[in-house]
Formats: structure tokens, sequence, C-alpha cells
């Protein structure tokens, strides 16, 4: 594989200082079963002071273990080598552990993922930070309350003093993530490396984090930020280096990269990611870009929702209400998107639809019958015509089940003979592209995306009429959502199924929905055509969610204000 | 399919485990003489070679009676294992699923039970039904059974709170489809692991009790009899006493390493 590197890929401003992080031909591999795996080959890696520099690939390119290796955290067994490593002008290949130490924290924030497991669940906020404080003795002692505050604040967390006398769990993913934050930039850094910071987050939180990353940059310091997504890298990142299969295939100043991607893999990754003008193309694969098949849509109203209203009862306190007054209309073969944060109750709405939860108030019709006081046989057969795909698709499944049962299941259920299960399931099997090879695997020992097919698979099996979607791609890189977006389009036009797109990202529902309902806090702000509620949103939640979209499509207007 | 990598301790676990059963359903392989065959001239011999494991009182061939008491102890430990496991499951399940009163009665039936020491509840058991196989082996289980009701009851709810059996009621199966097909398979998986674990606590058991002379009667060939008999005689015959009790260790260990080994499976502690 050949390295794209450009002319001028250095930032002339920070030319006279020292680079943060100098590393030269970096190769880390861990013992396997049969014989060593490498994770990472032959990687270069500068960054200066007060550079941004993203680190572009999907899961397993390598680009974590290398943010991992450059605090000298590559983990149990791992064989490290280099031509040159110097962290801050240290020959870090040359650190013991204890000389490590000073660097982590002082010199190298570090940011994880999922900030829920980074974060001590029995420690408040604020005495997680103070602790960095105080390893570092930056600050004097008395001074840390302050100081702390102080963090937080800059984090931007409101409510500083009330947030540091919380737990992590009292606190929503947003605020956790800055907490985790603040506490990597307590001794002020010369460098934060961010792993992943924003993909458990809902698309506004993400963008405010990415506001804070982009803040820090403007303030002057350097930035090595991990990412499955180019859109997510683009706001923030001076420079970017993708990574495929442990090695290097580009790098460059972001602006370039982005505009004209010279090798393949970066071709793909920009392909994955659904810009407004990719709507009905194809995201992945050779053929991106090429037009998907027309769906067969009808006029015909398969799933209809009057004033459907939800609350659960919350001990000691009034009824919680999930859902209010929502009303809404399928026609055959279409699609309607639903959009919202976690707790605006799409979820719950979705449940409501597949006749798995009852209503308070309203009903639902699906095919014009109503799931009110439908019991026994009827119930079930009605359940058939309604099909749902889950984010978390193992969870979804029979842990005991190989793949063939699992697809099998609802033909099972309809009582179809067990020798006429398997035609249908070798059929369902090439319909979403799964090869039989994997029939008799089971669920754990398949991919994310591979996973997502099994389910969607099973829920076309008994041949629904509508299909719920609930964040189908969410868990997924996007290389891998748009190969699963791609997927569901194709079906849909070649059976007519009809999709409820449950989704909190704004930008895979504009690629996939005719209609959208934009929820918040349990209601419904805005609904109509696709086109018409994003090119003129009336509700400000409605512009704010699509401002949060990341885009590759040049600066974010949005921030311009 | 992938050959399962077993460690050696396992592998010696299962291989003592398929000469008992062997033993248990064909003692005539290991043994030609009948354990009740009695040679009053040949009484308390010494290990030697007409007699791997000497005679006892009786000049009968303490190692045909140890390959032949292979069945009843096996036997006492698997029926009463087999029984608490079925019937746990089923006052499980119905706790679980027959809604609060139900669950209520038999949660205070369940606690009733626990208040017993176990020996003492199959001491009662034995003296109200009367001694023998059968009764022990219904003790026994009585007494394991509320401990498996009360994991089964949970397991229930935590299987009824997954995604797998709510996608079961979107695929159109009836709620005691859903029940036979998912719940009930995943919640009793772990426990059948745990109870091959407690095959072995029910061999001994059900020696000591036969030690007492509360399971099966004299002449029956089952160690812990033997062990009894043993008493008044093991100052000047060790090895009527070694042979049954090292039977009865061996089986309790090679169960236990194999149940362990099945449990941490079911817990996807070790690889396929």
């Amino acid at each position: 594989m050949s390295t794209e590197t450009r002319p001028g890929t250095a930032d002339p401003r920070t030319e006279p200082a020292p680079p943060v992080v100098e590393v030269r031909g970096l190769h880390v591999s861990f013992p396997g079963p049969r014989g060593p795996v490498t994770a990472v080959r032959g990687l270069s890696l500068t960054v200066g002071a007060g550079e941004s520099v993203a680190l572009v690939g999907e899961s397993g390119s390598g680009k974590s273990v290398t943010a991992r290796t450059l605090v000298g955290l590559a983990g149990p067994g791992a064989r490290t080598t280099a031509e040159l490593f110097r962290i801050d002008g240290h020959d870090a290949g040359a650190l013991s552990d204890r000389r490590w130490r000073p660097l982590r924290g002082r010199r190298i924030g570090f940011v994880l993922q999922d900030a829920l497991v980074s974060l001590d669940p029995l420690r408040r906020v604020g005495d997680e930070i103070a602790e960095a404080l105080h390893a570092h003795r930056t600050v004097p002692r008395a001074e840390v309350p302050a100081r702390v505050l102080t963090l937080l604040a800059e984090a931007g967390v409101p409510e500083p003093g009330l947030r540091a006398r919380q737990f992590p769990h009292q606190l929503s993913g947003g605020l956790r993530q800055r907490a985790l934050i603040a506490s990597a930039l307590a001794a002020d850094p010369a460098l934060l490396i961010a792993d992943e910071p924003t993909t458990a987050l809902d698309v506004t939180v993400q963008a405010q984090i990415l506001e804070l990353l982009a803040e820090r940059r403007r303030a002057g310091r350097a930035l090595l930020l991990i990412s499955h997504d180019l859109a997510v890298v683009a706001r923030v990142a001076d420079r970017v280096l993708v990574m495929k299969d442990g090695e290097v295939v580009e790098q460059g100043p972001t602006a370039e990269v982005l505009a004209e991607p010279r090798h393949p893999y970066t071709r793909q990754l920009l392909a994955a990611v659904p810009r407004p003008r990719a709507r009905g193309t194809r995201l992945s694969g050779p053929r991106a870009g090429s037009a998907l098949p027309r769906p067969r849509t009808g006029e015909r109203v398969v799933l209809r929702a009057e004033g459907l209203g939800k609350s659960f009862a919350v001990p000691g306190h009034a009824p919680l209400a999930a859902v209010r007054d929502v009303s809404l209309t399928l026609r055959e073969g279409r699609t309607l998107g639903i959009v919202g944060e976690s707790g605006s109750g799409k979820s719950t709405t979705g449940r409501l639809l597949l006749g798995l939860a009852a209503p308070d108030t309203g009903s639902v019709e699906v095919d014009g019958q109503s799931w009110q006081g439908l019991r026994g046989a009827r119930r079930r057969a009605l359940h058939r015509r309604i099909q749902v795909v889950h984010q978390d698709p193992l969870s979804s499944f029979d842990p005991r089940y190989p793949v063939a049962r699992i697809i099998a299941e609802p033909l099972a259920a309809t009582g179809v003979p067990r020798r006429a299960r398997a035609g249908r399931v070798a059929e369902l099997m090439a319909q979403v592209g799964l090869g039989p090879e994997l029939l008799h695997r089971r669920p754990r020992e398949l991919s994310g995306g591979q996973r997502q097919r099994v389910a969607i698979a099973r829920a076309l099996a008994p041949r629904p009429r509508i299909v719920v979607l609930d964040e189908p791609v969410a868990a997924l890189d996007v290389s891998v959502q748009a190969q699963v977006l791609d997927l569901l389009a194709e079906l849909r036009a070649e059976l007519g199924v009809a999709y409820v797109f449950v989704s909190h990202d704004l930008g895979v529902v504009r690629h996939v929905a005719d209609e959208v309902l934009v929820m918040k806090d349990g209601e419904v702000v805005e609904s109509g055509d696709i086109a018409e509620v994003l090119t003129a949103p009336r509700h400000p939640y409605t512009r704010q969610l699509l401002d949060a979209v990341p885009h590759l499509d040049g600066p974010n207007p949005g921030k311009v204000r | 399919m992938v050959i399962p990598r077993i460690r050696p301790g396992v592998a010696l676990g299962l291989a003592v485990c398929v000469l008992l059963l062997l033993a248990a359903l064909a003692p005539g392989l290991f043994s030609g003489t009948g354990p009740d065959a009695a040679n009053p001239a040949d009484t308390l011999l010494p290990p030697g070679s007409a007699h791997w494991m000497g005679t006892d009182e009786n000049g009968r061939d303490v190692y045909s009676r140890v390959v032949h008491g292979a069945r009843p102890s096996l036997l006492i430990g698997l029926a009463a294992s087999a029984l608490a496991l079925a019937a746990g499951t089923l006052v499980g399940v119905l706790a679980a699923q027959g809604g609060r009163t139900v669950d209520r009665i038999a949660g205070r039936l369940l606690d009733v039970l626990l208040s017993i020491p176990g020996v003492l509840l199959v001491l009662l058991v034995v003296a109200v039904l009367g001694t023998g196989t059968g009764n022990l082996v219904a003790g026994l289980a009585l007494v394991t059974l509320p401990g498996y009701a009360r994991l089964v009851r949970a397991e229930v709810l935590r299987v009824r709170g997954t995604g797998y059996v709510e996608a079961a009621t979107v695929l159109g199966w009836s709620r005691l489809q859903v029940v036979l097909r998912h719940v009930v398979p995943n919640a009793v998986g772990p426990l059948v692991a745990l109870a091959t674990v407690g095959v072995g606590g029910m061999i001994v058991t059900g020696s000591a009790l036969s030690f007492l002379g509360l399971g099966p009667q004299p002449p029956t060939a089952e160690w812990g009899a033997m062990l009894a008999g043993s008493g008044d005689y093991v100052q000047v015959a060790w090895w009527t006493a070694v042979f049954p009790g090292a039977a009865i260790t061996l089986t309790v260990l090679a169960v236990s390493a194999v149940g362990q080994w099945l449990q941490d499976r079911a817990e996807g502690r070790v690889a396929r």
C-alpha cells in the first residue's frame, strides 16, 4: 500500500517550536494464538505544538492502539518498536513506567470514548478532577477547589458548583464527556488525545464537544483526535491521517484531503458520509455515487397513529410523559424518519407502533387494523406485518441460536414446515448479502455489520408491510453504516416494504426518509416532507439539529452567527 | 466444527465419569465375581492377586463390591439432582410467571424449606416415608430444590426483560411459546451446569445417610453402606474402608471437575 504524502504538511506557524509528538516507523504487535498480530505498521506521525491532527479509520485499523501507544499504554504483551519515538523531547522508547507517569496528564491528556467507564462511579466528579490536580501538583493545595470549578466551566459544564458535587451516573452522557475532558485538561497538557470522544453522544451534544475541542485548538494547544468519521474531524483538524489495516494510507491538510482524496480508501470513507447531495445514490462499494433503484410507493396507508400518549410511573414523582399526542401516517413503500435526542420519546413511539406497549391515549392501526383489544392468534398475525430491527442486534438474538435458526424463527412461528424453511432462509441470506458459510455461526462471532444484516433478514422473513428501524446504524462505523443504508434502500425497492426509521442523526434521516417527524421531550415539534422540513425548518430545535450534523462541505454556516 | 481444547484435569474427570457410568450400567465388564458372592474361607483377606482390594468380613470381594456400588451411588446423586432440577425449574418458572400471589406463596414455602438444616430435612423425610433409595432421593431433592427454584425465578425475570424475548413477541409467538422456546431454556442453562457440580455433593450426602443406615439396605453394595459395614474391622482390615471411601472421593472430584467446566463454558469463561 502506498502512502500519499503531500508537500507542505507541516503548519508553518508551528515550525520553530519542537513537536509534542514525533514518531517514525512505529510498529505495534500483540501476541496471538497463531503468532504475533501486527496492529500498527510503520506509522510516522508528528504533532507540532498547537497543531490539531486527526487519525481516521474504521474499527480494527489500529488508530486506537496508536493513541494508547503514544501515552505508553499500548496494553499487556504489546511489542512496540520505532525508529524514532519522542514525546515532548524525551526519547519515549527508553522510558520506564515511572518516567512515563509525569508525562501523562501533565504533558499529554487522554480522553476515552466511554466517559461512564472512565470515571470512577463511587467518586464525585469534582474529586476526580481535584485528584488530577493533586497528582501533578500544578496548583497550590488551597486553590484546588476553585480551579476544579474553573476547569468544569471551561469545559462547558453549566452550574459547575452543583456538578462537581454529583456522581458520574447523575450526569448525562454529554456532561460526563465534558467532565472527563476537564480532568484530562487539569494540568493544562500541551497535547490532548481524544479517542472517539463523541461516538456515544447525540448529534447536538457531539457538536458541542467538537466546538470545545476546536476552542482549545484556537487557544494554541495541540490536539490528536481519533475517529471513524471524516465528517466529525473535518471541523476540528488541521491535518488528517487516514489509517487502514495498521498503515497510514493518506495524509495531508484536512481541506485538501477532503476536497481531492487520492487513495481509494479515503474516497470510500468520504463517499460513506450521507451528504445532502448523496440522497438517492449509493454510499458504499465501487458503485458509490450511482443512483439507487427507485422505490415502489403507493397511496395506501399501511400505518396510522392518532394522538398517541404514554406516560410512565416514577416513584415519588408525577408520572413522566414519554410521548404526548403523536400522530403519523405511513404509506406503502415509503420511509418515515423519526428524529430526536435520547429521551425524546422516539423509541417509546416505536414500541407503541409495534404493539409492544399499549398507549394511554390514541390508537395505532397497522394495515387498517388496530392493536386495541386484539388478542391471541389475530394479534400474533398483526405482529408479523410490522417487524423491527434494533440498534444492538446482538441482544435481540437468543444467545443459543446460530444464524440459520435465528432467521428461521419467524418462519417456525408461522408454522412453515421444517423442510420448507431452509430454502427461504437461503433466499433471505442472499437478499441481505450474507454468504451461506455464516449460517452456522453464532451471532457473537459476527461483525457489527453482519449482525445487523441478520437482524434485517429475520425482520423480512414474515414478509412484513412495515419495518421499524430503531437506530439501526447508530452503533456502526461510517463505512459499515453506508453499506447497511444501501442495503435497506435496495430491499425497499425490491420488496415494497415501508420503513419507520428512528434515529438521532438528522444526516442519516435526510438520506433515507421521505417524510420526517422531529421529536423533543415526547412531543412532535415539526413534521412533514423531508425536503420541506430541511430546507425551511420552522422550529428552532430542527434548525439546531440540522446545524449539529457534521458536514464535509466547507465551514459550517451555523457557526457564523 | 472447532475441536474443544480441554484442560488435563477436566479430561481426567471426563474419563473417570465414563468409567463410572460403564461400571454403573454394566458392572460385569469390570468384575467377574458377583458382589454378594461370599466365601467364608476367605474373610478379611488383604489386597492380593486373587482379590485386588481384599475381601470383607463375609469373604466378599471388595473390588467387585466397589464396582457394583457405582450404580446405587450414582443413581442417588443423579436422580436426586435431576429431580431437584425439574421440580426447582417448575416452581421457579411458576413463581416468576404465575403472578404476584403465586410468587408470594412459593416464596414463603421456599423460606420454610430453607430454614430447616439439610440433613435434618432428609432425616425427616426418611423417618416419615421409611428407609430406601427412593425416599432418600426424594429427601435429597427436597433439600436442594429451594436454591434451584430461587435461581430459576431470578433467571426467568432477567431473561424476560431481554431483547430476544421482545423480538420473539414481534415475530408472532404466543406468550406460552415464548416462555417455552426462549425463557425456560435460557433460564435453566446456567442451572444445569450448577446441578452437575451439585451431583458430587448429593453423592456425599447420600453416602453419609447410607452410612447411617437410611439408604439402600444391606446386603446391597453401596459405598456409604460399605463404609458403615467396615467400621468394626477397619483397624485390622484397612482395605474394607479405604477403597469405598476412595471411590466416593474420586467420583465427587471427577463429577465436580466436569460440572465446573460445564459451568465455565455456560458462562463463557472458556473458549468453545
